[in-house]
């Protein structure tokens, strides 16, 4: 790849990642300090497609699909239907506890000492230039080394499917 | 401008305490499940990034490790879901502290 190429594909990754970093941070901070909660799993979505689009940066364009599927379509709507099933909290709302300060308190010491973990870490360093991550690799992997957790990660999403009926069923 | 494996392990930082906090302070328990996801998606973005800068041609745990936690945050959102409209069903609220039954 020619120089001026490749200076051009870090440019548009740095660009993606902070157009996207920023996305994820406002709409996940907003999701869960805003009051109406109907708001905040709006905002939740939102947060998971810009989540997609940095799996984009990284290159990992199958993640990027699975997220905006799984994430965005699947567990946003299933979110959305308890919230209506569950009427009364679109009445009360979503007030903040009487955690509030420690929880924040919390958050913050937790911020604090991954930076300061992640400052005084040195990374293993990879290659030189990122290798292309495709979906066939995914698939060799999934279906060779990673087989065992694959099947049962089959049965733990059938025992789920077959708890959240019976917890349900009158 | 090169963005680093610092940035996304930054923003991986920041988001997994954006969603402790959101998980600490929230009494409706539909708004601790999305703090909960906003967690699980925090770990994937860390995961990923690893596996981009730091494995080889080849070696993609990383995102392995990513498409197993998505499958496990969907069944675990599903359960979740379940066991709170039980809840709702039997005591008429989602508030995590009034759902005490269990508290000495």
């Amino acid at each position: 790849m020619p120089a001026g190429a490749e200076a051009t594909v870090d440019i548009a990754q740095g660009l993606g990642f902070y157009v996207f970093a920023g996305a994820v941070a406002i709409a996940s901070l907003m999701a869960v300090t805003l009051r109406n909660i109907f708001h905040a799993v709006l905002l939740l979505i939102v947060s998971f497609v810009a989540v997609a689009g940095l799996y984009l940066t990284l290159d990992a364009a199958f993640l990027a699909m699975v997220q905006v599927i799984i994430y965005a379509g699947a567990i946003a709507v299933l979110m959305l239907f308890a919230l209506f099933l569950t009427r009364n909290a679109m009445t009360t709302g979503n007030a903040g506890g009487r955690l509030q300060l420690s929880a924040a308190i919390t958050g913050l010491m937790m911020l604090c000492l991954f930076l300061y973990t992640f400052v005084n870490t040195r990374w293993a360093s990879g290659p030189a230039t990122p290798p292309a991550f495709s979906p066939d690799t995914l698939a060799d992997a999934l279906f060779t080394t990673y087989l065992l957790p694959f099947e049962l990660a089959s049965v733990v999403l059938l025992v789920a499917m077959i708890g959240a009926i019976v917890l349900v069923k009158d | 401008m090169g963005v680093t494996l610092d940035h996304y392990m930054a923003l991986s930082a920041l988001l997994f305490c954006i969603g402790l906090y959101g998980a600490l302070s929230r009494r409706n328990a539909v708004a601790i499940l999305v703090a909960i996801e906003i967690m699980l998606n925090s770990v994937n973005i860390a995961l990923v990034a690893m596996s981009r800068y730091i494995g080889g041609q080849g070696m993609i745990s990383g995102q392995m490790f990513a498409v197993f936690i998505i499958t496990v945050a969907a069944a675990e959102a599903s359960v979740a879901l379940a066991l709170l409209i039980a809840v709702y069903r039997t005591r008429g609220t989602v508030n995590a502290d009034e759902i005490n039954l269990m508290k000495w």
